[in-house]
């Protein structure tokens, strides 16, 4: 099994240098914005700012870190659409915690490991959106399980690849 | 009390971010247009300003290089091309001359009921650099702002038809809500039957037509335009087809429309930053009315000179605030009568018939007492227009040199001139 479960003394705790911490958010924000006008279906199936979130969150292993780091990008997101602003910080917050939370117990350095993960907060993700957004913001919402596994599968890949990238960047503390 | 403090740090901390961002949200959606981005505009400009550089430089980059390569070294096929157009021209051409045919008969049947028309006077191009980057929040930001006119709830379009309205407006850039979004609304209307609905998005990004009941015919392939009812599209705007009728919820229909504009491929569409409204005005030397034909026609009776003893008929015919007899005495003198119940248009009053031909008399002329000479005065002299006289009718009334139509037509008797008058035109 890919996921190993390890000791707080035996995780790596990684940062990131501040043109990596801004940068690569906004560029995840700015190509989510922008693939779509080419490829529509990627803002229908890939959710970049999201896997943003899970790497940092996982890597900093800090939940007060990985919360903040989930509400600015969720929050960032909300600003470039026109629902209410709040409803991806939401979403984003809740998966930053808990993917730093994971990071701290669990060892996912591997593909595998990402894969499941990415998969797993996606669907989180997705059901604190469709909760928020219908109880709160009373937004006409339909859940379908077909969309959000297809997607889930899709982001996870996506997420698996992107992360060795982003592994270039963590210096160790 | 510390230790708990200190052991529950994460989550107390977890709590209160996410209990800020839902009074946040709370607030937002108290406020009653939280769909609308009016109370956070500020917020938003920020990350719009933080991105949209990036965007228009990849947008100009993108297209500079399409460009480039299109029009100096792919030119393959646009002789071929180019020999294609030009028969389309020519068939465009014989085209044009049949709906000229066709939109000169609207607008006098349009006149004749009086109805005002929008055109699209001006429209601002405009390069789309963005969108929201979610499903669930179908905009695009387009690359002209306040800056270039552009106000929200304007209207937003390409050649082939609607793709949203104008929701919020920055300095240097617009956010346009698609129709496909679940929170739009278009007035519509089926060109075949006349079924008025309203278009409305949904989740999954498909454009619907509401409100037709269920017992109505709907056919596949209909198109469907703007009805002009929401008071952003103008009407008669194309907004796509029907592709799927089906029986929805509450006694309505659920037609699925097929958008005109390719709304997932949007590069260039125009703003329509200024609207006009207007009387629908038919061409001047077509307005021949039935009821001057049928006067024309009818056997009528001239009416009885009524002679002034104090006044020589010239000097009458001359002097304002007086009224010849319609279409002048036979024996060559004009007849002083009261303006009351005198038509406004200068062929009012007389019939009409083609051909006519136009001379243009002096005031000189006036005093000649020619059936010629005597429409001339009616036509010179400004009477209040009466009954249903349009602005083209009062423009011809005013003074100075006036066009004489000479008719080889009897006299209408003046009760019958003044029923015209009076009759809807």
């Amino acid at each position: 099994m890919p996921i190993t479960y390890t000791s707080n003394e035996q995780v790596e705790v990684y940062r990131f240098s501040v043109p990596v911490t801004i940068g690569v958010p906004l560029l995840a924000l700015f190509i989510q914005a922008f693939v779509p006008l080419r490829f529509p279906r990627f803002a229908v199936y890939v959710d970049l700012p999201l896997l943003v979130t899970i790497f940092f969150a996982m890597a900093r292993r800090s939940p007060i870190a990985g919360l903040f780091t989930g509400a600015i990008i969720g929050l960032a997101q909300d600003m470039l659409g026109h629902n209410p602003i709040g409803i991806y910080g939401i979403a984003k917050t809740v998966v930053g915690y808990g993917a730093s939370s994971l990071g701290v117990k669990l060892d996912v350095e591997n593909a595998g490991a990402r894969f499941l993960v990415t998969l797993g907060f996606y669907l989180i993700h997705s059901a604190v959106y469709f909760t928020v957004a219908r109880a709160l913001v009373n937004m006409t919402q339909s859940w379908s399980w077909p969309h959000g596994i297809l997607a889930g599968l899709v982001n996870a890949f996506i997420g698996v690849l992107l992360y060795f990238v982003l592994d270039r960047f963590k210096q160790r503390t | 009390m510390e230790s708990v403090l200190g052991r529950y740090r994460n989550l107390i901390v977890l709590v209160l971010v996410l209990f800020s961002q839902v009074l946040g949200l709370a607030v937002q959606v108290k406020r009653g247009n939280a769909n609308e981005g009016q109370d956070t505009r500020l917020i938003r400009i920020w990350a719009v300003g933080a991105l949209s550089p990036f965007e228009r430089s990849l947008v100009w980059i993108e297209n500079s290089s399409h460009n480039i390569w299109h029009n100096y070294f792919y030119l393959r096929g646009v002789r071929a091309e180019n020999r294609e157009l030009k028969q389309q021209i020519e068939q465009m051409r014989l085209e044009q001359v049949r709906l000229n045919e066709d939109a000169a008969q609207a607008r006098r049947l349009q006149n004749l009921l009086g109805f005002k028309e929008q055109f699209i006077a001006k429209t601002v191009a405009a390069q789309v650099i963005g969108s929201s980057g979610s499903d669930l929040s179908r905009i695009i930001y387009i690359d002209k702002g306040e800056d270039s006119g552009i106000k929200r709830d304007m209207a937003v379009l390409t050649a082939d038809g609607i793709v949203g309205k104008v929701l919020l407006v920055y300095p240097g850039e617009s956010q346009v809500l698609l129709i496909s979004d679940q929170s739009s609304g278009v007035g519509a209307i089926l060109e075949k039957s006349r079924l008025q609905g309203v278009l409305r998005g949904n989740a999954n990004g498909e454009v619907t037509l509401e409100r037709v009941m269920s017992d109505e015919q709907v056919q596949s392939g209909e198109t469907v335009l703007t009805s002009g009812g929401d008071q952003i599209f103008p009407k008669g705007l194309p907004i796509g087809t029907v592709m799927k009728v089906a029986p929805g919820k509450d006694l309505f229909l659920n037609i699925k429309i097929k958008p005109a504009a390719d709304l997932s491929k949007l590069e260039e569409v125009l703003v329509l930053v200024e609207k006009q409204e207007r009387q629908a005005v038919a061409d001047a030397h077509e307005r021949v009315r039935a009821a001057d034909i049928l006067a024309q026609r009818l056997p009528s009776v001239p009416d009885k000179p009524v002679v002034d003893p104090n006044a020589p008929a010239a000097t009458t015919a001359a002097n304002p605030g007086t009224k010849p007899a319609s279409g002048g005495a036979p024996n060559g003198t004009a007849t002083a009568k009261p303006a009351t119940g005198a038509p406004a248009k200068a062929n009012s009053g007389v019939a009409t018939p083609t051909p006519v031909k136009k001379q243009t008399v002096s005031a000189g002329q006036q005093a000649l007492g020619s059936p010629a000479a005597s429409a001339a005065v009616k036509a010179a002299k400004p009477k209040p227009a009466s009954g249903n006289a349009t602005p083209t009718d009062s423009a011809k009334a005013q003074p100075g040199p006036a066009i004489v139509e000479e008719k080889s037509a009897p006299t209408v008797p003046k009760s019958q001139s003044a029923n015209q008058d009076n009759s809807p035109q």
